[in-house]
């Protein structure tokens, strides 16, 4: 059988985009193992949070801020990478 | 007792897996691949980069249409929801009026998005609508073709006649479900009508409230075939929201990339959305 994928247009960019999205999930997993019941607490949003919860949080706060310093600052978004891994450490860390 | 581990469940979990991944996961790993390149068919894909984000961070038509879909869903939230309370409150609660009410609520949202655009556009018109025509007849002039406000009227009775129904219908479940103690307790304390409203029938219908807010900003956000088949999004771009926007991108002028990263964008800020509203509920009820 030959699976033609050509209409998903896939670029080496956007498969590592995914495989880390891949990885974080099985990272998750791997944590959950170790240490099941996902961590809830309440943190400084002052409602209960998993670390299912705070994942989240963070890789929507990063595409906000990737499409944020787009809109502001411009294209090299290395520095848009770096301030979303602060992001993420402090919303694991906090929320 | 030992509590027994029995992994094989998760098997059960696949078919949902298969499903999700065919028709959510997949397509959206295409867009985001599409978003950041170009195409003129054929299968042919040229790299952009983040070209078309920050095409359409700049972009004037986007921001409109995003102000306007906003403008929009607050409008229609701010007339729905009260006028479902209020129609919720005065439909009978026992008797043979019971379920003629929830049968004429419920046939609105019955009709096909594409039927009521067409009932409207045809209602509206100041030819040969029933609408248009006795409103121009009273010496208003009215046309929804020629003129934004018009158009904008138009769209927003449309979608007030079209939900409305879901809101009250919502709020006749939490009305319902108050048990009489409640109000015999009211008749105890002589409370006045607005008294039992505020503190014993706002307070019960809060769940049902949220959801009939979050289910109407959700689906007036995305409002696509009603105001496309109604005023083709005009006159000018008066009444082109995101999702209209969206097609016309994506399917008239057949640009995938910026479409796809159009896509994107609003696909956030619905998780954004979605997500706060969710929490607000689930934080709702962990309080209750």
């Amino acid at each position: 059988m030959n699976l033609d994928l050509s209409w998903m247009a896939w670029t080496w960019p956007t498969a590592a985009f995914f495989g880390t999205i891949l990885l974080l999930l099985c990272g998750m997993a791997a944590w959950e193992y170790a240490s099941p019941g996902g961590n809830p607490r309440v943190g400084i949003l002052r409602f209960e949070t998993t670390r299912g919860d705070r994942l989240f949080l963070s890789l929507l706060g990063s595409a906000f801020i990737h499409l944020a310093w787009l809109g502001l600052v411009g294209p090299n978004l290395w520095w848009a990478l770096a301030l979303s891994v602060i992001y993420a450490i402090g919303v694991f860390r906090y929320v | 007792m030992e509590k027994t581990w029995n992994n094989k469940a998760w098997f059960l979990v696949l078919p949902v897996l298969v499903l999700v991944a065919f028709s959510a996961v997949i397509p959206l790993m295409t867009v985001v691949n599409y978003s950041v390149q170009d195409t003129f068919g054929n299968n042919v894909f040229f790299w952009a980069g983040t070209e078309w984000f920050e095409e359409l961070l700049a972009s004037d038509r986007f921001w409109e249409a995003m102000v306007r879909n906003l403008i929009f869903s607050f409008i229609i939230l701010a007339i729905e929801v009260p006028l479902g309370i209020f129609i919720a409150l005065n439909m009978p609660k026992k008797g043979w009026g019971v379920p003629v009410c929830l049968v004429l609520m419920a046939l609105p949202l019955l009709i096909p998005w594409n039927v009521v655009g067409t009932i409207w556009q045809v209602f509206g018109r100041n030819d040969i609508g029933l609408l248009g025509y006795y409103i121009n007849a009273l010496g208003i002039d009215y046309n929804y073709v020629q003129d934004p406000i018009d158009a904008w009227v138009t769209v927003i009775i449309m979608d007030v006649w079209h939900w409305t129904s879901l809101v009250v219908l919502l709020c006749y479940a939490g009305l319902v479900s108050i048990p009489d103690a409640f109000y015999q307790a009211a008749k105890i304390d002589g409370a006045s009508r607005w008294a039992v409203f505020r503190y014993i029938q706002l307070p019960k219908m809060q769940r049902v409230l949220l959801i009939a807010v979050l289910l109407r900003f959700m689906d007036s956000f995305m409002i696509y075939t009603e105001p496309f088949v109604v005023t083709g999004g005009g006159p000018g771009n008066s009444t082109t929201f995101l999702s209209i926007d969206l097609v016309k991108t994506a399917l008239g002028q057949f640009d995938l990339g910026p479409a796809a990263a159009m896509s994107l964008v609003y696909f956030l800020i619905i998780l954004l959305l979605s997500w706060v509203f969710y929490t607000v509920m689930t934080n709702y009820d962990a309080e209750r």
